[in-house]
């Protein structure tokens, strides 16, 4: 047999039919309420049913109020769309958990905690982060709504094979520097079209040392870099963390599944189609300073010139970047105010996430000024923080405590932030209008987020004490 | 969807790089539960003041610019969120195709399940066809059947996969096709593992 990469052995084992474009059969299929009621009503308009609502878990995040749940839904039309997919998934018998459900969460923060994402599964849903789900060795990858109602039909879809990139990171991060740094870094070296039309496997000796929570942020963030998906092969740290969750494999049939999933890991003859490799040891935290996340930088740098630029494409986008930004060339980074700080979102409001930031902003308060947010990725997270008393932690200290949802990630609720303000945010698209029209976006890890609520601006949080 | 054989008209030029589908239709239109109506959303923040006054300089709410069929975009075009929105967008507003120098995965897939044409030319081309569209009354013709494009005296052939071009042209039900392999599917079921049942 020739060697074969995770992909490649994740790829093969799902063709129903076909070659390129191959028919492949979907393990998972998640399903939020803003990209599925077209779906749903093409299926209906057609009088077809869903093959495998067993297969199918849905939830409600990206438009649902962060405030307290007995206040309901205000905007009638997320309540409209809310309320077709409790229709929608009853009719069909898809698994809904809804907003009074306490397993209510981001559908990527949900489906992993729950056990529902295992190694070497086909995993999609209707949204791009679909990607972090590659980070227990699962090809997850984010389709249209066509394609949601597509799988719904079917379970399957037809796929043309993507090319595979192998990134290396060589050495262990150093104190101070998180998951969150490390693939902003690697979007800044690989641009965010570096990734288009690849599966990137993220390997290495700092991938290994990473736990399941920072794999997750990883491969969260691949469609950042233009990939298709992120994955990461599955070891001991990743059966540790699934084992005992309510959706995993149990008994004789854990055995078995280990068994395979051991099997997965790319073989050492191998070949990928590109090759990166990035220095782990060499990283410092990164903040981004533009409208995508290529344009990120080292926290210890300052904002770029638009003529160190050579390609004029590139050089018009810098432009415009900092134009939208409101920034200067030559400004440090750590000068920079902000005035808000959302923690949180699929990339990074898991509970290690809360914990960091928690111990950063321990027994300190917020800058005056500064409108401070947690909105944990699911109603587990949040329950587990109050448990651990973080939540304490961050009222303390003058942070909002929520309800679990995307919230001002892409600000489809109320968490809108305000044109010209600045928001230092954990999460993952400093687009332009994303976390509200005209809104200021700098992402960066969850400490640095939480560093930056307390100082007022932008700091190193290497130098925090 | 209905087949697309060949694109007739005028063209639009949007430069940039690097276009992600939250300009190309924002957020707060994606609450609407229809597929159809998107248009006057269309790269919405760029098209509006923040009053919701049209912006007159851009090209949406510009008469001349009005029935045109092709977008000369940029390279990245559609990355970022895979909201099909985008492509129902791009699609109501008038637009049969769009070209770029590359395109976002899932924003080339959601265009091929909706009828929208995506064509894909190498940069230079792609650059001479902004040129070109800077005139609003220029035309351009696409052939899916020959694979080509011209525009004034200029003929690009381009790439496009064949499954792809066979769909377009055919305008087939992609879900009707694949509930034909019902019986591969059915027995791909009877051989998944045990424990992912």
């Amino acid at each position: 047999m020739t060697a074969r990469t995770l992909f490649e052995k994740i790829w093969d084992d799902h063709v129903v039919t076909g070659d390129d474009p191959a028919l492949l059969y979907v393990d998972l299929h998640l399903v939020h309420e803003v990209t599925s009621p077209q779906a749903f009503a093409g299926l209906e308009q057609a009088g077809r049913k869903v093959r495998r609502p067993d297969l199918t878990l849905a939830t409600v995040d990206h438009a649902i109020p962060t405030t307290s749940r007995s206040l309901g839904i205000r905007d009638p039309q997320s309540k409209k769309q809310v309320d077709a997919l409790r229709q929608n998934t009853d009719k069909h018998g898809i698994t809904f958990f809804g907003l009074d459900d306490p397993r209510q969460g981001i559908v990527h923060v949900v489906g992993p905690e729950n056990g529902y994402t295992q190694p070497g599964m086909v995993i999609v849903c209707g949204d791009s982060h679909t990607s972090t789900h590659g980070a227990f060795g699962a090809l997850a990858f984010g389709i249209g709504t066509s394609e949601v109602e597509h799988v719904l039909a079917t379970q399957t879809l037809w796929q043309k094979r993507p090319k595979t990139m192998a990134v290396e990171f060589d050495g262990s991060l150093p104190q101070g520097v998180t998951a969150k740094d490390l693939i902003l870094g690697m979007i800044a070296q690989l641009g965010v079209g570096g990734g288009v039309g690849h599966v990137i496997e993220y390997r290495g000796e700092a991938i290994r040392g990473l736990s399941m929570e920072e794999r997750m942020t990883i491969c969260n963030m691949s469609i950042e870099g233009g990939a298709r998906a992120g994955m990461i092969a599955p070891d001991e740290t990743t059966f540790e963390y699934l084992q005992g969750r309510p959706r995993a494999p149990k008994g004789g049939a854990w055995e078995a599944a280990v068994e395979h999933w051991s099997q997965l890991p790319t073989d050492p003859d191998a070949a990928f189609d590109t090759t990166h490799r990035i220095d782990a040891a060499s990283l410092v935290p990164h903040v981004s300073w533009g409208i995508n996340p290529g344009q990120t930088a080292p926290i210890t740098s300052t904002v770029p010139d638009p003529d160190q630029f050579t390609d004029p494409i590139v050089k018009d986008s810098v432009v415009r970047a900092l134009k939208y930004m409101d920034l200067r060339p030559g400004t440090p980074f750590v000068d920079i105010t902000v005035d808000h700080v959302f923690l949180g979102s699929c990339t990074n409001g898991r509970i290690e996430d809360l914990r960091t930031a928690a111990q950063v902003v321990a027994g300190k308060r917020v800058a005056k000024g500064v409108n401070a947010v947690v909105v944990p990725g699911s109603m587990q997270v949040k329950a587990q923080a109050e448990k651990e008393g973080l939540a304490d932690i961050f009222q303390s200290a003058g942070f909002s405590w929520r309800e679990a949802g995307c919230s001002s990630c892409l600000a489809m609720n109320d968490d809108v932030i305000p044109a010209g303000e600045r928001c230092a945010s954990t999460s993952n698209r400093n687009f332009e209008g994303r976390q509200g029209r005209g809104a200021r976006t700098h992402l960066l890890s969850p400490a640095m987020a939480a560093a930056a609520a307390v100082a007022g601006h932008l700091v190193d949080v290497r130098d925090w004490s | 969807m209905r087949p697309v054989s060949e694109v007739k008209g005028t063209m639009v030029p949007l430069p940039q790089a690097d276009v992600d589908t939250d300009q190309i239709i924002p957020k707060q239109f994606l609450t609407r539960t229809e597929r159809t109506g998107y248009g006057a959303f269309l790269f919405y923040d760029w098209a509006t003041t923040s009053d919701g006054a049209p912006s007159s300089d851009f090209f949406t709410n510009d008469p001349n610019r009005a029935g045109a069929k092709v977008l000369i975009a940029g390279r990245n075009f559609g990355c970022g969120s895979s909201r099909e929105h985008a492509v129902w967008a791009i699609q109501d507003w008038g637009f049969d195709a769009v070209i770029a120098p590359s395109f976002g995965d899932i924003f080339r897939n959601n265009s091929v399940n909706v009828g929208l044409l995506a064509v894909e030319l190498p940069e230079p081309d792609v650059a001479r066809l902004q040129d070109i569209a800077k005139d609003p009354n220029a035309s351009i013709r696409i052939d899916l059947e020959t694979q080509v494009v011209e525009a004034e005296d200029f003929v690009f052939e381009f790439d496009i996969d064949p499954g792809v071009r066979e769909r377009l042209l055919a305008g087939l039900d992609p879900i009707g096709l694949t509930l034909q392999e019902d019986a591969a599917i059915s027995e791909y079921e009877s051989r998944r593992p045990a424990w992912m049942s």
